[in-house]
Parts: C-alpha cells; structure tokens; sequence
C-alpha cells in the first residue's frame, strides 16, 4: 500500500512520472504499442491508426478547451486544413512528409490565432457558436477556391514515401502515425510542466485573476488557438495520408462535436482524459458493430440498423457522462487506482 | 412595374416568409434561455421530430392535417416536458457549456431514433395548404410561403401578448429577471422552467410542421435550426422583439444573397453575418448586457 509520495525536490513535484509502478506500467504500455501491429489483424491495425489520429486532435482540442476553457466547436474545420495543406504540398511540391506534416501544423496555426481573435472579447457560449460559424466559413472556402482545393471532388494524395518507399499498407503507415502521435501527446503533457501550460490553467480557472497576476490574456489565449490547431492540423495532416483523399465533407461539424465530446467522456483538462475519451468514442461504434452482427440472425435487416443506433449511443454517450460522471472516464481510472492502492482500507 | 424591381419584390416578399418561420424558431431558442438560461440546441432537431410527427400522424395514420397538426405540437410539446425534468432539471447550476453538450447529445439522440423509427430517406409532407398562387398586387407570392407567414406572425402575436397578460408569462419574465426573487414572490420556478421548455419545444414542433410543408422532411432539416440561432445570437439570447426583428432581417438577407449572389453564397453571408455580431455586440441587438461581477 503506498499511502504518497514524497517529494523533496520541485523537480521531483514537477515530473511526469511519480512512483516506480507509473514508470513500470508505462514501460509495460510503450512495448505494446511496438508489439501491437505484429499481432493484430489488418482490421485493427486499420482501427489503431485511426484511433491514433483522433488521440492527436482529441489532445489539442483538450489543450484549449480542457486546459485553457476556451470552447470551440470548430476543431475539425483546422484538421481540414492539415489535411488540405498535405494535399496540396503532396500533389503540387511533393516535399518530404515531415515537412508537409509541420507545415499543415503551422497553416492549421496561423488559421487558429485568426479565428481565435474573437476570444479576446467573447467567451463560453459565444465562443463556441463564432467558432461553428468559423467552420462554415471555412468549408464554403473549400468548396469555392477550386484552383486550390479541388472544389466538391477535393484531392487525392499520393501514398506516403520515405527513402523512395511507397507506404501504402495500414502496417507500415502505423510507424508514421503512432510514433508521431506519441511524440504530440508527449509534448502536450511537457507543455504543462512549463510557465506557458500553468498560464493556460490559471486563465481557465479565473481569466481576470490571471490577468492581474502578469498573464497578458490575449497573447496567451492565442497561443492556447494555435497550439490546439496546431495539433489539429498535424493530425488532419496524418489523416490525409491514411485516407488519401480528402473532399469539404471529410471534417463535417460532426468531427467537432465527436472531438469535444471524446474530451468530455474521457475527462476534461488531464492529458489522459483525451487519449481515453478518443479510445473509446472511437471504438464503441465498432462494439456495436459486434453487437448488430450478434442479433442479426434475430433481427431481420439488422445491418440498417447500424448507423441510426450509432447515432443514439454517441448522443447518449455525451448525455450519460456529463450527468453521471462529468469527471469523465479519468475520474473512473483514479477511483480504480484508489480502490487498489487503499485496500485493504475504505476509499 | 418595371419587371426587375417586381423580381426583387417577389425575392424579398420570399424571404420575409422564411424569415417569419426562422422568427418562430428563434422564439423557441429564446423562450428557453429565458427561463433556464440554457442555449437548447437540440430546438434543431425537436423542430425536426415535429415534422416527422406530423408525418406519422398524417400519412400513417391518415388523420385529417387539421388534427395531425396540434398532435404534432403536442407531441413536441412532450418531449420537451421530458427532456426538461430527465435531463436539464439535473443539470441547471452547471457550467453552460456541459448543459449546452447536453442539448448537443440530446439532438444526437433525436436524429438517430428518427432514423430508426422512419429511416434516413427524405419525404414530402402530405399537401394541406393549396398550391394555387397567390398575387399581392403584381408580385407573386408561394401560397405556403404566404400561409407561413402568417401562421408565424399570428403565433407571435399570441405569445407577445401572453407575456403581457397571461399570469404565466409575467411569471417567465420575473424568473428571467432574477429567479431568487421570483420565488419569494410565490413563484412556482421549477413549474415555469417545466412550462417554458414545453411551450418552447411545442413551438419548434410547430415551425418544423410548416417548414416541411415548405421543403419537405429529412433527418438533415435540423440545419434550419443553426440558422436560427444566428438569429437569436443577432437579436439577443433573451428577446422576443430581437428573434422577430432578427428572423425577418435574416430571411431577408439569405433570400437576397442566395438569389443574387447564388444559393450557396446564403450560409457564409448568414455566418459571416454571425461573427460579426458577436463581436461588436456579443449580447445582441436587444439583449440584455450582463455585466459579469467577480
């Protein structure tokens, strides 16, 4: 039973990891993830890499509307920037696709201190509507500036290449999306440990509080909209080269609401909250694909029945958690870990 | 009349009838910030169920228009009644934007079990309201559009003159007003918070009714509802006067961009027109600016 740590030092207070099973269990985590496209089959490895890319949006959107309490309901229409800034780089430069990669983070960016500009004077709500209206504008823009976007149709990307290798199976794209991922949460994590992450916290706490202890609020909020769209960004970038296509309507308003709502269920303002909550609203839907295919000798045409009940289990999903458990599915984890570490004792 | 200046009548007397609906959607959005200081935007997707019950009521159980409408409402009517004591009632004290996920899922839900009940397909709505047209004057006008409208106005009319009047409309405004306040003067709250939710959800039933008269029905219509509440962000969150004024304007304005500029043009003016507004004046044109205290 370990009863807490204690810690001398501030680095000690300040890193990220604090006892010896942390680092075990992780340790135990980064060899599976190495392990994992050996073992499991084209489907999941298909899944993984998807799961991934919503993991990297997920952790930006956290960064700003978990850590920083600035709402936005336009993550997906920076991912569609990524992705088209890939696209475009890919099929009329064709440049290396790191470079592509961080340049659809940096376009994503300086997109996000633009439409981030009204946060200066809104918040809440009103933030999160001039955002959805961003996203409109946004996706009127991809559809209309044909010469660039491809119009309706959109544009197809050429495989991704390293040293004159094609990587077209979900195999070897998963050593470009997964390490790249990590690297985006693991830097999301450090951004916190540092005077920039603590002002973001501090300006969600009390934004006026934070302005009279030496934040400047409007500096800070911005950079809080370009690292999120950054993240946005990149990861719309890794989902370019995994679809190879990518059209106005690949990032409806839709993705914006699953993004906020992956925070939501996973738990709001904890870096692990965001890996979760995309974890799991990402593969529920695939459980109730087990599910349907489970009844379907009972129930006649069960297969149509798929996407409707979807739908209702992603809304109640929201619903559910922000009554039940508004903590999120971090709040469940730390309970566990409670339960284990003070047993045989009551919580 | 010189032909271009009618052309321009006719648009616009278009779009003061779609303008009257987004006016009477925009009432619901309001009716329930005002009592619950809650921004429902599931409005979009009950003022879709309220199509689809009309639908049901209707075309499968063959009742006359004439009762399938009130059926409809009351059934939107229902369902708000539910969501409100279920879902909101827990809630209330939250963070607005938690509540504000909340109405977000509920739509989810909505739309999912309307496709589960009548399936994605679009559908027409039985015709009640005759096709012949309609002239003012010169100028051409849709029958359905002009019976939209109204319907729409007549609708508003009534509930101006509730909150005059009616004992629970003067309730609903002195809880809008300060909800401690309301109480100790006797105010049954939670029962205004019940009622506000129903009458709201009811009239977005009934806007959905007529809307799919107009267009037809699909699982998508909510869209409709987003455009509404850039009418209520426009007017002010808690307005009547605002959604009225703001809903006609931006009837107005769609109809002229979408027929001049080109039908695709209508959705980035309405935005652009939203982003604006929020940030000259985030608490609309009739609003009430809150002043935050620390």
């Amino acid at each position: 039973m370990i009863i807490g740590t204690a810690k001398e030092t501030y680095r000690a207070d300040e890193s990220l990891l604090t006892t010896q099973p942390q680092r075990v269990w992780l340790a135990i985590f980064a060899a599976s993830l190495v392990a994992l496209p050996f073992v499991v089959n084209d489907y999941w490895l298909y899944l993984t890499c998807l799961v991934a890319i919503n993991v990297a949006a997920a952790t930006g959107l956290n960064i700003l509307t978990g850590f920083t309490g600035l709402v936005s309901l336009g993550h997906a229409a920076f991912m569609a920037v990524g992705a088209y800034t890939v696209a475009w780089l890919e099929t009329n430069l064709g440049t290396p696709f790191w470079v592509n990669l961080i340049a659809a983070g940096l376009v994503a960016a300086a997109l996000g201190i633009l439409v981030g500009l009204p946060s200066l004077k809104v918040k809440g709500l009103y933030l999160a509507i001039a955002t959805i209206a961003a996203s409109f504008i946004l996706h009127f823009c991809f559809v209309h500036f044909d010469g660039i976007t491809g119009g309706a149709t959109g544009i197809n990307i050429p495989p991704l290449t390293i040293f004159g290798a094609e990587l077209t199976t979900y195999f070897s794209l998963y050593w470009v999306i997964m390490p790249v991922t990590v690297l985006m949460v693991l830097g999301a994590a450090n951004l916190f440990r540092t005077r920039i992450g603590r002002a973001f916290i501090a300006i969600r706490d009390r934004d006026i509080s934070a302005e009279v202890l030496g934040i400047p609020l409007l500096r800070y909020k911005l950079m809080s909209f370009s690292i999120a769209s950054f993240y946005a960004g990149m990861a719309g970038g890794l989902w370019a080269y995994f679809f190879r296509v990518v059209t106005p309507e690949s990032f409806p308003l839709l993705t914006s609401i699953f993004l906020l709502a992956a925070i939501i269920v996973g738990g709001m303002g904890t870096i692990l909250g965001g890996i979760l909550g995309a974890v799991f609203m990402t593969l529920a839907p695939e459980l109730l694909r087990y599910g349907v295919e489970w009844i379907s000798p009972l129930v006649p045409n069960a297969g149509a029945l798929l996407s409707p009940v979807r739908t209702v289990v992603f809304g109640a999903l929201i619903v559910g958690f922000l009554i039940f458990e508004p903590q999120g599915l971090a709040e469940i984890i730390q309970r566990i870990r409670r339960f284990f570490r003070l047993w045989p004792f009551r919580t | 009349m010189n032909p271009d200046f009618l052309f321009f009548i006719e648009v616009s007397l278009a779009g003061l009838g779609s303008g009257a609906l987004l006016a009477l959607t925009a009432l619901a959005y309001v009716l329930i910030y005002k009592a619950t200081r809650v921004v429902n935007l599931a409005v979009s997707e009950v003022l879709m169920l309220g199509g689809y019950l009309f639908f049901a009521f209707a075309a499968g159980w063959n009742f006359s228009p004439w009762l399938a409408l009130p059926l409809a409402i009351i059934g939107g009517g229902i369902v708000g009644g539910i969501v409100e004591r279920g879902l909101i009632r827990p809630m209330l004290g939250e963070n607005p934007i938690s509540v504000f996920m909340v109405t977000v899922g509920l739509g989810s839900i909505l739309v999912g079990l309307t496709e589960l009940m009548w399936g994605a397909d679009p559908r027409t709505l039985p015709a009640f309201i005759s096709t012949k047209p309609l002239f003012l004057g010169e100028a051409y006008v849709s029958r359905k559009i002009a019976v939209t409208f109204v319907v729409a106005a007549v609708a508003m009319g009534i509930f101006l003159a509730l909150f005059r009047f009616w004992r629970g409309g003067v309730a609903l405004r002195a809880t809008a007003t300060d909800q401690a306040a309301a109480y100790s003067c006797g105010i049954n709250v939670p029962g205004v918070f019940s009622v506000a939710w129903i009458v709201g959800c009811a009239t977005a039933a009934g806007a959905g009714v007529l809307l799919g008269a107009i267009g037809g029905i699909s699982t998508t219509m909510g869209v409709f509802g987003l455009s509404a509440l850039v009418v209520v962000i426009i007017g002010g969150l808690d307005s009547i006067l605002g959604a009225l004024i703001g809903g006609l304007a931006l009837g107005l304005i769609q109809s002229w961009a979408g027929t001049y500029l080109g039908g695709e043009y209508s959705s980035v003016v309405t935005f652009g027109l939203l982003i604006v507004a929020i940030v000259i004046r985030p608490f609309g044109l009739f609003g009430t600016h809150e002043i935050e205290r620390l």
